[in-house]
This record gives C-alpha cells, structure tokens and sequence, in this order.
C-alpha cells in the first residue's frame, strides 16, 4: 500500500470483546436450541410453552445485544481516545 | 392468480366502502410525503444529482430514522401477510420460525455490520458488491455478488406487490371477469411509488416508514389485545389450533401442519431460522439500510432496539391461530382458497369498518415502503457493479445517480408484469430460491470484512457451487398436493434423512468448497487481486478522514482508481 495506514483505533483489549463475545453467542444459540422448549406445558395465559418462551427471548435478546452495546463502545472510545492522544491532528476533522 | 383460468360464475367480492376510502386517504397522504421527503435533509448544493445522496439518502441518518427505516425494510407485507397465512395453513415450521430468526439476525448484525459500515463509509461503497470488488479486486467475483442481489431482489419486490394485491382483494376491489380492471388499482398504486422513488430515493421511504410503522403498530396492538378477548382469550384459539393443525390430510396422510415441533423437525427449524437470519442482511436492501446510517455504532445500537419489531411479528403470526379460531375464509376472487388472505380477511371481518380500514392501509404501505427501498438497492447494484464496473469506468456522480434512477423504475414495472403475468406462487418459489442463492454471497462479503485468507477465485467457485447444489435440491422438492417442482425449502442432508433448510446444506458446501480451493490456489500461488482496504479502515468512525481526503493529504498512491 502506498498511502499510509494510519491507525484509527488503539490497540484492543481482549476483555471487553471477550465478554461481549459470550452475551451474543448466548443470544445466537440458546434461542436456536429446540429441544428445550419444544413442549406445550406450562402454558401462561392459554398460551404453550413453545410459543412463550421463543416470545421471551425477545426482550432478553435485546438486553444482551444492549449490554455488548455499551461494553463495545465504551472500549471503542477508549481505542480512539488512545490514538487521538499521539496524533492530534486526526480529531480535527 | 390470473384472472384468465378462472371460473366465471363466482361471484365478486362486496367493496367495503369505509375501508375503502380509509385506505385510499392514507394512500394519499404517503404518496403526498414520498413527494416531500426529496426537500428532506438536502444539501442545496448537490441536490440528489450523486449515489450517496439518492441512493443513501445522504448517508446521514440517525438512530431513529435508521429504526424507521430498517424496521421498515425488514418486516414487510410479506411478514406480515405470509407469516401468519404459514401459520394458518401449516403452523409451527413454516411460520413461528420467523420469531427465533429475527431473534438471531440482531446478534449477527451487531458482529458484522458496523465493520462493513466502516470500511464503506471510508471508500464510498455503495452496495455490497463494491466492498466485494474493492477486497478481493475480482470483477467476477464483483459481478456474481451484484447479479445474485439483482436476481433475488425481483421477486422479493414481487412479493411485496402479493400482499398489496392481497389487501386490494379483500376491499373487494379485483373483478373476476376482467383481467385489466383486476389489476389497475395495483399499477397505480405502483405508478405512484415509482414516481416518488424517482425523484426522492432513500429519502421517501425512510420518511414513509414512520407513518407506515406507527400505523402498523397500532394495528397490531389493537388485535392482540381486541381480538382474544372477543374470543375467550389465547388459549380456546391455541386449542382451536391445535385441533385443526393435527387433523390429518387426507390428500398426503399425515396431519396438517405441525403446532409443536416433534423431535423429526427440530433440525428443519432451527435451521430456517438460522439460514434466513444469515441471508437476511445479505439482501441488498439490507445493506442499503444500513450504509445509510450516520455513523459505525448507529447501526448496533439499533440491533439492540430492533428486536421491538420481533415481538409484533410473533403476535402477528399468531393471529393466523385467531384466524383458524376465528373461522376465517380466505376465499380468493377465483373461489380458491389463497392462505394469503387470511390475515386482511381477520381484520376486515372483527374489526369496525374504519378501524379495518387502518389496519389494511398499513398493511398494504408496509409493502410499499421495502418495495421502494429494494428497488432502489437493486438499481445501485445494476448502476456500480455492472454499469460503472462494466460498461462506463469514468461514469460521474451526476451519471450514476440518473442510471440508478432510471435502473430502479425498470426494477419496479418488471417486479410488476411478474406479478400480473405469472401466477402467484411463481412469485413465491422464486422467492425461496432468491434466499437460497443470496446466502450464498454470505462467504464473500463476510468472510472479507474478517480476513483475506480465502483466495477469490475459491469465493468464486464456492459460490457457484452453492448456487448449483441450491438450485437443483430445491427443484426436487416436490409438493405433495400438487405435485409441482419448488414445493418447499426444507430438503434432507444428501446422504441422510435429517431434514433442514436447503439454504443452510448449500452454504456449507460453498464454505468447504471456497476453503479447499483457497488451500490449493494458495499453494500453487495463483495471484491474487489487489486490494485496496486497510486493516484500519474496519475501525473508522464518521469523524475519521475518508480515503478521499488521506488521497488528498498523501498523494502517493494511484488517486481512487479501480482496483483490477
């Protein structure tokens, strides 16, 4: 490559994708797991099982993706603070 | 459903007037806002004469126009018409898998989107075909990605125009008799999207989605809580499900559908779900949503809010159960019975007139909105990936953007034809396969926001095979009731009799074979294309400078040229 490759980001540290890795792969596979919901009882309010608790992920899903938000972003902006600390110039933009 | 093999003595449909002219109103006043959208956020100096500005909307929305507007591009009429309709006919399989897989998709987008964001925002990728192009510097590549979005965009957009046709039928408005004056009411209301998505681009249908999703919204609030307690609450329509889904038929010998999956159809369901959550944003559209976006974390922190739509649509599929409860007869104008119906027949049917009359208008511009935005994806792809790449290399802006304007009203009135001239469920086999072949662009675009291991010509190849594989095994699906070809997309593992998604089988097999041959090329140290990214370039975030502007301070290197 002729241009330079000026970083944008700092280097990372592993914890905050490492943790956000888990909550995500959580959201991805539980709600994949058939056999562990594919049953009509307990129902709640006239409604089986199998229906409620795929309903329920919703939220819970959310939460999770919520959480990897804020864990990925926050070390994000430490990652850009870090590089912006050495080359000034860049955050004038 | 042309009109031409239809058995003349059934009688027409009533019109419902009210509704009617509810729906025609709100018709109006969206149309009347796609036309405004092009004042909307413009920058006077460049009006929409570029890509980015027609065809991203400027690449300047925030979190909550993008939740508009991704809400709007995802779940579409034919969610919202073709989920509880599966639901109605079949149960389980065919229809609740759509809940685990809108639960998946977010997780999955959270991952990988905001890389692709990156990356485009600093080259000014349009489409994902470009990002293919400027990684792996492959015009074959390049092409195959563009001309698969292409091809599986038309008859998704055709679908769009099913459940337009769907609400139009249940108004009573569609005669029989008449092939012309079936369908007028249709091409206007086609005409008139054409026209605004002309001349406003991404701008209209982000400002439409708003209106479309607030009406939505209160539609489907309205039936989850009116309708079961009309009914005796959820569980005398579970039961009711229930009964009718294990009755058996007689036409195949085994129940009617599935109400809970049994041991036998786990692998089936889970993966649908997982294929279709891995397909869905490789759709075009998709990625035009999301490029759309004002900066890298726009987009995740919309995977975090998105998942609201999800809960609708589990409520809505259900209300294909209420329906069965309900005795809902979706009795098409040539006296079939079309699954499709079943939904805009509910609310027609329990509803007050002029509440019906909301709930079908947002069910018909919630067709309109993704139907803008595919087209204006698809005429993107056609503009960069085989006009600009192909035939004009030296294209200016101003020349795209009167391409893809062009490119996108071809789109629309051929989505239309297909549907006036084909039958429908043409439109829904094309469909299923347009699923299996965009899953198959997955390994490239994917893979590459990750790493350069794989060799494009192994991309390439495993493409192809995964096409060919896909194709083929969804041809041998063969319906049991009507013993035609591309009866459905569950088919079993070759070699097995696991039943899955044929999308999920193909994929794997473009994986390995993309793999292996990345391993052999490499070896034999075939050349690969120049790539033009830089591992920062993932990271950037919109303060960051775009390639243009480094160009501009280290004039090193060739300025933007292509990279083949």
């Amino acid at each position: 490559m002729s241009i330079p490759d000026a970083p944008t980001r700092g280097p990372a540290r592993p914890g905050p994708y490492v943790i956000a890795g888990i909550l995500l792969a959580t959201a991805i596979v539980v709600p994949l797991f058939v056999p562990a919901y594919s049953i009509d009882e307990p129902r709640l309010a006239g409604m089986p099982f199998f229906y409620w608790y795929q309903m329920m992920w919703i939220p819970v899903t959310a939460g999770l993706v919520g959480c990897s938000y804020w864990l990925i972003t926050k070390e994000d902006r430490r990652r850009r603070e870090a590089v912006r600390g050495t080359t000034g110039a860049e955050d004038e933009r | 459903m042309s009109g031409l093999t239809v058995p003349l003595a059934v009688p027409d449909r009533p019109i419902n007037g009210v509704a009617l002219t509810i729906v025609i109103i709100l018709f109006v006043l969206v149309a009347a806002l796609g036309f405004f959208a092009a004042r909307w956020r413009r920058e006077e100096a460049t009006g929409l004469h570029s890509l980015d500005e027609w065809g991203l909307g400027g690449r300047g929305f925030g979190t909550w126009v993008t939740w508009f507007l991704l809400g709007g591009d995802l779940y579409t009429a034919y969610t919202f018409v073709a989920v509880p309709a599966a639901m109605w006919a079949t149960g389980a399989v065919s229809g609740f898998f759509a809940v685990p897989y809108t639960i998946v998709l977010y997780p999955i987008v959270f991952l990988l989107m905001s890389r692709l964001w990156s990356v485009s925002h600093r080259h000014g990728f349009v489409t994902p075909a470009d990002f293919v192009g400027g990684r792996y510097g492959s015009k074959a590549l390049t092409v195959a990605v563009a001309v698969t979005g292409i091809v599986a965009t038309m008859p998704y957009i055709a679908l769009q125009l099913v459940g337009i046709k769907a609400v139009l039928t249940v108004l009573g408005l569609g005669s029989a008799e008449n092939v012309l004056l079936t369908d007028l009411p249709l091409i206007i209301a086609f005409v008139v999207l054409a026209a605004y998505t002309y001349t406003s681009g991404l701008r209209a249908p982000a400002l439409i989605a708003v209106v479309k999703d607030l009406l939505i919204y209160l539609a489907v609030i309205v039936a989850v809580i009116y309708l079961p307690i009309k009914f005796g609450g959820w569980g005398t329509i579970f039961d009711s499900a229930e009964a009718k889904l294990g009755a058996v038929n007689p036409a195949t010998g085994k129940p009617a559908g599935v109400f809970i999956p049994g041991a036998g159809s786990y692998s089936a369901y889970w993966t649908l779900a997982l294929g279709s959550a891995l397909a869905l944003f490789m759709y075009p559209h998709s990625i035009t949503g999301v490029l759309a976006t004002k900066s890298r974390n726009t987009i995740r922190k919309n995977a975090a809010v998105l998942p609201l739509y999800s809960l609708m649509l589990g409520f809505l599929a259900l209300l294909g159960y209420a329906a069965i409860y309900a005795g809902t007869k979706p009795i098409d104008l040539n006296g079939a019975i079309n699954p499709q119906l079943v939904v805009p027949q509910l609310f027609l049917d329990h509803f007050p007139d002029w509440f019906a009359g909301i709930a079908l208008a947002a069910i018909a511009i919630g067709a309109l909105v993704p139907a803008a935005i595919m087209s204006i994806a698809a005429a993107n792809l056609f503009t960069r990936n085989i006009y600009r790449d192909l035939i004009r290399p030296d294209a200016k802006p101003r020349q795209e953007a009167k391409v893809s304007k062009i490119a996108s009203l071809v789109v629309k009135f051929g989505a239309l034809i297909f549907v006036i001239a084909m039958d429908q469920s043409a439109a829904i086999n094309m469909q299923l396969l347009g699923g299996i072949w965009i899953l198959q662009t997955f390994p490239a675009i994917v893979a590459g926001l990750y790493t350069r291991w794989f060799h494009r010509w192994a991309l390439f190849c495993g493409w192809a095979a995964g096409i060919i594989y896909g194709t083929i095994a969804a041809y041998n699906v063969v319906n049991p009731v009507t013993k035609a070809n591309f009866g459905g997309s569950i088919a079993a593992i070759p070699g097995t009799d696991v039943q899955v998604y044929i999308a999920v089988v193909a994929f794997v097999i473009n994986l390995i074979v993309a793999a292996g041959l990345s391993l052999v090329l490499r070896a034999f140290k075939v050349p690969d294309g120049k790539d033009i990214t830089r591992s920062s370039d993932y990271g950037a975030d919109e303060n960051d400078p775009k390639v243009a502007e480094i160009q501009r301070e280290y004039p090193l290197g060739e300025p933007g040229g292509p990279a083949f």
